[in-house]
Parts: structure tokens; sequence; C-alpha cells
């Protein structure tokens, strides 16, 4: 089933492959995924969905959970959040049904970005169902393309964030807890 | 106060910072500005033969002294190399440190020569990687490679450094606070979960030690004992966890698994509790998984979130360090005296009676034959020079399973093996990074004639260094562990297992300068193992033993643990689990 998974991590080079490759290994299927930084520009936010055997979520939240990189990763499948997606639609469709085009647009709560003589470019939002049966009711009146960002999410209740504290060394010599016990 | 100095020597100073004092590797064309200022360094720089050796030797270094192991090669090949025992380390949760070179940063993604992108390959080889494409960036990283691999779960840590960071030039700031907000490690354990689980403990009438390699990584032995003791525990130690409880003490009762013994693995299915401690319920172990300790509540200690629930769900998780929660539990048991229970006194002791008789009935056979020399009589004689007391490096397949099973260690950190990955050409690699790490103890390598010959190119190391590793290959001129499964499973078609030609060992160790010798009458085994100890150099000692010897007890793959089969077919029923 698919899992919506938000993860707060650090915003630095690999950090992304390290997810992703988390779930490639696993032969997992991302259906979509998004990342941008965060209000901390060190810090990026990603919402991944991906096809992941029910048994198998609360593995793949631990196992991102242990990444270095990765400050929080929580499952939002189950709990209270929202989700958005925007789709951006271009359409060429004959004259005579421009009007009505515009119309289903608006019970979608789309905006027209683009407008020309053979049609327009169209902006929608919304959960990624509603934006499914946005894209149907377009591809009945003309020729479409269609570019999707991907699910976006916010847990509606907040997760307490505990970071870890700086570890201090004595010039890098204590920053190894090496075990006592050596024969 | 800082220095200007090159990156290839600010490396260097982080290392020695870190205690380093011996690096396994093999320099090349970005690496070289590293080995300049190496060269007049009192870090000692052992040359092995292929990177890979240099990945296993620096865990044979981590292995039997729990320090951070380093190894180092160049970029492209050299990095490729490493990777087989980068993920041998992952899997065992061996602490070692990789420096890899990397081209120049402007040619990076260029395809220049010897480019190859180590980052991305070690991915998923490491617990984390670095590159290091900035000079202000190196003295973090390579501090927190080594915060990293040796905290938490202990794992390989690779930084990989561009040759013009290796060759700028910058000021050296001593990093003295490490900084990673998203590294959480988990030390101290939930104090009413322990207090759960003592209680457990307490009541349980059938319980069950599950001790495993987290035992010898948080050093946490001597806390084991005392917990056994305590409670009077019967205790399994896994393949990893070989010496985590003396063999011979009296709570022991061996190693459970595919090849455990009969008592271990009935333990395990009629027991009423386990206590899993840094174990990771791995296939090797549980056998079906359905069928696995079913009546059984557990107990799972482990410092890896992840590890807890990944295959059996406990009654009672606890994450934490095992040392630490072993210690909390030992105090909790000292303080609060449960009632006492004759019901339960009584149970515990026919559960202890049914154990030794377990034992009695299937003990671990040391077969001899007056004609030839049996794989068993081998590892009870190497048992017998050691004491408990020998490093024991082995490689993969039969013999480190009969070393497993026959071979006592009287401490941790003695026995060496590559237990998650099972990468052959293992064993002599290993014995010479724990040779290094342990002047003052005698090391056996213990290989087969499959694992030696991945491995043989090690022997120039084995004699540049003058160490006095014992080299004994069981020869039974088979990969005898496969063809011990095509004999059991696949009508005994020995489709590609053959090992012909092998070299003459006298010779072979002659033309690297050391003695050598061959033997294959059970008469000559005794005296000739002494002998190799005697001999202060090097040793390679060929036994020709029976060819095909079967490891048993065996729970076939996909098999019941209490299904096992107990020797060899008779006359030819092949088990059809």
């Amino acid at each position: 089933m698919l899992q919506i998974i938000s993860l707060l991590l650090e915003n630095k080079p690999g950090a992304l492959m390290r997810v992703t490759g988390l779930l490639t290994q696993r032969g997992y299927n991302i259906e979509s995924l998004t990342v941008a930084r965060t209000l901390d520009p060190e810090l990026s936010r990603m919402t991944i969905v991906v096809d992941v055997d029910a048994s198998q979520r609360q593995q793949v939240i631990k196992q991102a959970n242990k990444l270095i990189n990765v400050l929080q990763a929580t499952d939002l499948t189950e709990t209270p959040a929202v989700v958005r997606e925007l789709v951006l639609v271009r359409i060429k469709m004959p004259q005579e049904t421009r009007t009505t085009v515009l119309k289903e647009a608006e019970i979608f709560g789309g905006r027209v970005v683009d407008s020309s003589t053979e049609g327009f470019a169209i902006e929608v939002t919304g959960d990624p169902e509603k934006l499914d049966e946005f894209v149907d009711v377009m591809r009945s009146y003309g020729e479409i393309d269609v570019t999707r960002s991907g699910a976006l999410a916010i847990a509606l209740d907040s997760k307490k964030l505990r970071l870890q504290p700086p570890v201090l060394t004595s010039a890098g010599q204590a920053s190894r807890p090496v075990p006592s016990e050596t024969a | 106060m800082s220095t200007l100095m090159s990156g290839a020597r600010m490396l260097l100073e982080c290392l020695a910072r870190e205690g380093v004092d011996c690096i396994f590797g093999y320099p090349g064309g970005v690496t070289l500005p590293f080995y300049d200022v190496l060269y007049d360094h009192h870090i000692r720089h052992v040359l092995v033969r292929h990177e890979e050796n240099a990945a296993f030797a620096a865990q044979g270094y981590a292995r039997v002294t729990g320090k951070v192991g380093v190894c180092c090669a160049t970029s492209g090949p050299g990095a490729t190399n490493l990777t087989t025992g980068l993920v041998d380390a992952l899997l065992d949760s061996i602490p070692i440190v990789a420096i890899t070179g990397q081209v120049p940063t402007k040619l990076i993604g260029s395809d220049a020569f010897q480019e190859a992108d180590t980052f991305g390959i070690t991915r998923s080889c490491t617990k984390h990687n670095f590159l290091v494409k900035r000079l202000e960036d190196l003295g973090a990283a390579v501090h927190e490679a080594f915060y990293i691999a040796a905290s938490g779960r202990p794992g390989p840590v690779l930084v990989d450094i561009t040759k013009d960071v290796l060759q700028g030039q910058g000021h050296y700031q001593p990093v003295t606070s490490i900084h990673l907000p998203g590294y959480k490690v988990f030390t101290e354990g939930h104090t009413g979960q322990i207090r759960r689980a003592a209680q457990l403990i307490q009541e349980s009438e059938r319980p069950l030690v599950y001790s495993g390699g987290g035992i010898i990584a948080a050093g946490a032995s001597a806390e084991l004992r005392e917990f056994v003791e305590r409670n009077d525990l019967p205790t399994v130690n896994t393949l990893m966890g070989l010496g985590g409880l003396p063999s011979e003490h009296p709570n022991f009762i061996s190693m459970p698994g595919m090849h455990g013994s009969y008592a271990a693995n009935m333990a395990f299915s009629n027991c009423d509790l386990i206590v899993a401690l840094g174990v990771r319920f791995d296939d090797r172990v549980t056998g079906r998984l359905a069928a696995f300790a079913p009546h059984a509540k557990v107990i799972h200690v482990d410092i890896d979130p992840a590890e807890i629930g990944k295959i059996r769900n406990p009654d009672v998780p606890i994450v934490g360090d095992v040392k630490r929660v072993l210690a909390k539990l030992n105090k909790l048991t000292s303080e609060e005296k449960p009632a006492p229970n004759e019901k339960l006194t009584a149970a515990r002791r026919a559960w202890w009676h049914q154990i030794r008789q377990w034992k009695l009935e299937h003990p671990l056979q040391v077969s001899t034959s007056d004609t030839e020399i049996k794989p068993q009589h081998l590892m009870s004689e190497i048992d017998r020079l050691s004491g408990g007391r020998a490093i024991v490096t082995s490689d993969v397949g039969q013999h480190q399973m009969w070393a497993a099973q026959l071979i006592r260690f009287g401490e941790p950190r003695l026995w060496v093996n590559s237990g998650g990955l099972g990468s052959m050409g293992f064993g002599l690699p290993a014995a010479i990074g724990a040779q290094f790490a342990r002047p003052d103890k005698l090391v056996f390598s213990l290989v087969g004639d499959g694992g030696f010959q991945m491995s043989i190119p090690e022997l120039g190391t084995v004699a540049s260094n003058g160490l006095p590793i014992k080299i004994i290959i069981m020869n039974n001129g088979y990969l005898g562990m496969v063809r011990q499964w095509q004999t059991l499973f696949y009508n005994n078609r020995l489709s590609a297992v053959e090992l012909d030609n092998f070299p003459d060992a006298e010779k072979l160790a002659a033309a690297y300068g050391f003695k050598g010798k061959t033997i294959d009458k059970p008469w000559e085994l005794a005296s000739a193992l002494e002998e190799a100890v005697r001999e202060p150099g090097p040793y390679l000692l060929n036994v020709k033993v029976t060819p095909f010897e079967n490891v048993y007890p065996m729970v076939p793959a996909g098999g019941a643990i209490n299904e096992m089969v107990l020797g060899p077919p008779q006359p030819a029923a092949v088990p059809a689990k």
C-alpha cells in the first residue's frame, strides 16, 4: 500500500540519495517525492509517497531515522495530515469549448496561468485523487499535457523534534568511546 | 591556535588525534600527497597486496581491540576493491574508517582516469560516508567519521577526499565538538521496560539467554556473566557472540542455529522466555521463523531501534547499550530478591536437567579416524593448543562452522570471522590486522583451501612484516560447504566445487621465505600443529582432511530449528524439508 513519509533532513549533498537508496535497495517503488528547504536553510523537508508492504512500514521509518542526515522521519499514512499536490495542465481544444473548459476548471478551483488561441495552461491544487478527476475531465475536452508536483504533506499535530546536542571532544581525542574491555 | 599545513598533513593530524597507530592500505595516483606525508610519520602503514584485504585487515584490527580500524585506498579501482570489506563490516557492526582518494574536484564527473563514484557506490556499503571537496570540511569529516564508526551500533564509515583537498594548504583548527543533530544514539534503556524485563526473568520457568555480537561490541561480557550467574540462566552465544560468555562457563550451552548444537536449538524451541542481547534474529539462527521459539516471550535489548521488531516482535523492547542495560538489570535483581517460590525453583531445575539431557543425547561430535584426518579432529587439536586463549580468525564455510562448534574461547575478541556477509578470503587478511593489533597473541588463521586461494597474495604481507601467524589450511579439496549442499539437496551433482591443483604448501611458503608443510595422516596432526606454534615466524600448515565430511547438526534452509539433521543420511535418506 502507499505510505506517506515526511522527513526532516539536513540540506547536504547526498542526503537525498541516502533516503532514496534506502527505499530502492529494498525494491520499493517511489510514487512521488518532493523536497525543498525549510525556514532553516540548513534543513530540507521531504515528502515521499512509496509503495511499501504494510508489515514493513514501521521498519522503513526506523531505517530512515537511522540515517545520519535525517533529523526526523514520520509516517503520515494514518495520522491526521493534510496532503496536497499541484498539477499543471496544458490543454488544446476547439474555440467553442473554451467557456466550458473554464467552468470545469473553476469547479476544481483551477486557475488559468496562460491563455492562447490554442488553449489554456491551468493550475490546480488539491488532494491527489481530486487531481486525478480533474485530469480526466480535461482529457475529455482536448489534447492535454500534464505535470504533477507529487504529494506534499504536513502533519496536523506537531511532533516533538529531539535534536542531538553537540558532542564535546578534546580536539578529537575523546570522540571515540572505546569499549573498555580488551583482554 | 591554527597552523598552516597541507590537506594531507591535516588528514594525518586528525588520524593521529584519533589515536590511530596503524593503517592498512594501498597507494595510488590521487593519494600520493597523503603517502608523502606518511613517509616520515610515526603512524605505521601496512602495505597489503589488494585493497579488499586492507578493509579485512582493518576489521581484524578492530575486532580484536574494539578500536576503530583504518584502511586506505586510492580512487576508482582502489575504492571499488574496498567495498566487500565495507559491507562485511556493515553486516557484522565492526567499526572501521576507510579513507579513499578521489580525482580532483574539477574533474569529478568527467570520466577522469581512475574515477569512480565512490560516494554513490559506498552509500549502501557504509553506516555513513563523506565526500570532501573543500579543505575546510576535512577535519570535521574525519572526526565525525570516527565518532560515527565507533558509537551507537558500530559500523564502517568512508571518507572520500579529492586530490586538490589533499594538496591544498589551509589552517588546521582542532575539532573540539561534533555536531550531528540527526544522529541518535540510545544508550540508557527505558527504566520501566528494564523493570518489566527483570520481572519476566524472575517469573520464567524455562528462560534462555540469546547473546550475540552486541555483547562483544559493547564490552559487556562481565555484565553478561554476572547476569547469567545471578539468575542461573542457560545461555547460547551466536556465531558473532562466541567468547561473550566463556565456552567453559557452566551456564554456556553452545552456539545455536543452522549448525548449532542440538541442545542449543532444542532450548530455543522449548523455552518460555528469550532474553535477546545484542542479536538480530538472523535467519541462520532462527531457521523457519514461524516455527522459531513458539512458546517464548521475548525481551530484546539492542542499541539499534531498527532491530527491535524487525524479525520478531518482542514483548519487552529495550533500546539501549546492552552493557548499561545489563548493569541496571543486575542492580535490580540484586536489590529485589523475589519471594521463594518452590514451584518455580522446581521448574527451573527441571529445565536445566532437560538441557543437560539434550547435551548428553547429542553432543557436538569430535570424530576421529585412524587413517584420515577428520576436520573435527583438526579443530579439537587447535582447541587443545589454544586453550581458549589464542586468537582464531576463520574464513567462510565448513571449517568456520566446525571451528565455531569445537574451539573454545575464554574471552571476547578472540574469535574473528565474517558472520553476516560470509566473505571468503576474509581469514588471512583479518589475521594480519589482528596480529598487528595484538603482537603478544598467538594468532591462528584457520582457512579452507578455497578461501585461502583467494588470499594467497597476502602471504607477501605476512612475510614482509614477519608476522608469526599460524596459517592452518583445512584442505578437503572442495568448496566444502557448497559441496555439502550439492550432496544433500542437489542429488550429489558436484558442480564446480572441486579444487584440484592446490599448490605445494612447503614450496609456497618457502617462496615467501617461511616454513610450510603438508600433512594428511592423523598421527602427524598434533606434532605438526605444535611445530607450527613453536616456529617464531609465520607458518603455513596444509592439513589434508577427509574430503566428504559434512557439518552436522544441520537445519536445512527453511527448516524449523528443532528439525535438525544430526548426522549422515542413513543409509541414503535425504531430508525432505
